[in-house]
């Protein structure tokens, strides 16, 4: 044990280890945060009003849809849901390379990651929509709301604490997947805990960018959670 | 004027269907205060809610000021459903948004300007009396007040007709006596016409003109709330005005029984029954009573206990009897 420690920190590899985070760690930290925020984004951007349509499409929704196309919709999100990350990323390699030109880089992550976590995003929508008060629909409906009123007047302001927790998971989860992406391609802190840490057994750089990501996770943990506690209402 | 007619509606579900409506007919006139009484499960949310189409009725029809809601399109019903508003048991207001906002809340649906919107709420909040609670939340309000909140709600698009649907269930006497109160008043300065659901007897008692008794989903009994409630026909008329759970049990009285039943009698708070044992000497002992007083009047019964001596009865029903609109006879027990 203690050899191991010694090994480990043994002064040439820290001083080697400490050049290399210092070079290459705040553009990979950037690379992954910046990848992860942009890439929910864009999955919010495109789950949000499935997840809307998922609640208010039902039969006895607000806005019914025809039911072959919400069976299709819901085939669609959980299969997309059930293919692991990896190969999913693999799958979209074509997307990839029409979309951004190349299928390795930063940019081209976005890809995969928006395709992986917007069905993810539109579920967590879904629940969060469905814990929206029933009688408060009713209330908009004998007031006379209409269907889109109820959903951006009622549906989604009152939401609104439980989908920012929601959307902390989102994009935690979402920076879980762009490091995982580094293995094949992807940029950021996941790429170089893989270069150095696996293939060139650095282990002291693939420790420093594993504490790298465990903080980035707390922190978007933490400011989401104080968004989403702040900004409900019924608390206070 | 709000006319229902021949009202059926019967919900399927895997236990089996419900008739919850069986052919209701009312009519309600313009700046009335309606009420419509029952005992749980009667039907009575339904009604109300067919009232404004949120719940669509089987057969028959629903006619406000000679418009069939029945007869409108999607567009047209939510432009009715401004002009006849709702406020419910459970208030519900959005949590989110503080009570200005919810008050604003129709007014936008309506597609008011954000500034004649706030005026009007602002306005809205005086009248019900909670000026001061403009910026505070739901979540921050006690019940009537929330209540208070959810009235001034119904009241920002001038509606003609508000449906309450239990608005004072949850709350405490006092509470409920103040939200009547305020209902009362509003009814009184706009004549708008209010339709109260209540399973309550003493919130009918206290601002309706007319009323309905709802059993089963069928329309037991109506008119005139001091008609039905002093000489209640129907059984369900019955149960709600002698409740069954109020039953005297007289079996271990010793001595005679009398049963004394106030018909209107002026007598309302007055203690008769003290009274006779002061000016007569007469002690009765009080088994059972169950009065009620109906604008000033009394209505209900009690059930005297008497020493068995034949002197002291006859005193007691002279004496009784005296009182305009109060029947004496002696009786073995109770029906
Ligand atoms: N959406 C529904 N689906 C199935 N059954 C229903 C539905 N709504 C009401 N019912 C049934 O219809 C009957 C009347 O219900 P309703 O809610 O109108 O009663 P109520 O008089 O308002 O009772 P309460 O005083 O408890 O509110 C009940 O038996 C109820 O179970
Ligand atoms: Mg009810």
């Amino acid at each position: 044990m203690i050899d191991f420690f010694n090994e480990l920190f043994a002064p040439d590899k820290v001083d080697e280890a400490w050049m290399i985070i210092q070079n290459q760690f705040p553009t990979a930290i950037w690379e992954t945060v910046y990848v992860t925020i942009l890439s929910t984004l864009f999955a919010v951007i495109i789950g949000l009003p499935l997840g809307v349509l998922l609640v208010t499409g039902e039969k006895n929704g607000i806005l019914p849809i025809p039911s072959w196309l919400m069976q299709t919709l819901n085939v669609i999100i959980n299969l997309l849901r059930s293919v692991p990350f990896l190969i999913l990323m693999i799958m979209v390699f074509p997307l990839t390379r029409a979309i951004v030109g190349t299928v390795v880089g930063t940019e081209a992550t976005v890809v995969p990651l928006v395709i992986a976590a917007f069905p993810f995003v539109a579920r967590l929508t879904e629940s969060s929509l469905r814990e929206v008060n029933p009688n408060l629909i009713e209330m908009a409906q004998s007031m006379g709301a209409s269907p889109v009123q109820i959903i951006i007047k009622v549906m989604i302001p009152e939401s609104v604490p439980s989908l920012l927790s929601n959307a902390t998971i989102a994009i935690t989860t979402v920076l879980g997947y762009s490091a995982m992406s580094g293995i094949l391609g992807g940029g950021g802190l996941g790429k170089i805990a893989i270069n150095y840490g696996y293939y060139r057994y650095k282990d002291l750089i693939m420790i420093a960018a594993v504490i790298l990501l465990i903080v980035l996770v707390q922190l978007f943990q933490t400011v989401g959670t104080r968004l989403a506690v702040r900004s409900d209402k019924r608390l206070k | 004027m709000i006319k229902i007619e021949k009202l059926s509606k019967t919900f399927h579900t895997a236990d089996g269907s419900v008739e919850a409506l069986k052919n209701v007919s009312l009519d309600i006139a313009d700046g009335d205060i309606f009420g419509i009484i029952g005992m749980s499960g009667a039907g009575k949310s339904t009604l109300v809610r067919c009232i404004n189409l949120l719940e669509r009725p089987d057969e028959g029809s629903v006619t406000i000021d000679g418009v069939d809601l029945g007869s409108l399109s999607k567009k047209q019903l939510r432009e009715v459903r401004r002009k006849v508003t709702m406020i419910f048991q459970g208030f519900h207001l959005l949590m989110q948004r503080n009570c200005l906002k919810n008050v604003c809340f129709p007014l936008e649906l309506a597609g008011y300007s954000r500034a004649d919107a706030q005026k009007r709420a602002k306005e809205l909040l005086e009248t019900v009396g909670l000026s001061d609670k403009a910026n505070a939340y739901p979540s921050q309000l006690s019940g009537g007040q929330q209540q208070r909140v959810a009235i001034a709600r119904a009241l920002a698009t001038d509606p003609k007709v508000l449906l309450c649907d239990e608005a004072t269930s949850a709350l405490d006497p006092n509470t409920t006596n103040s939200i009547l109160e305020l209902i009362q008043e509003i009814n009184q300065k706009t004549g708008i016409t209010v339709i109260v659901i209540t399973h309550q007897m003493s919130v009918v008692e206290k601002v309706c003109r007319h009323v309905a008794i709802l059993d089963g989903g069928e329309v037991a009994e109506q008119g005139d709330v001091t008609e039905v409630f002093s000489h209640p026909h129907s059984e369900a008329a019955k149960r709600l005005v002698y409740p069954e759970s109020d039953a005297p049990d007289v079996s271990d009285v010793s001595g005679r029984l009398l049963r004394v039943v106030f018909n209107g009698a002026q007598a309302a708070n007055e203690p008769i029954i003290a009274r006779m044992a002061s000016e007569r000497g007469i002690a009765a002992s009080i088994v059972y009573a169950s009065t009620k007083s109906i604008g000033g009047k009394a209505y209900g019964q009690m059930i005297l206990g008497l020493p068995d001596n034949e002197n002291v009865i006859t005193a007691a029903i002279g004496y009784l009897s005296e009182t305009k609109g109060i029947i004496v006879e002696e009786v073995t027990g109770i029906d």
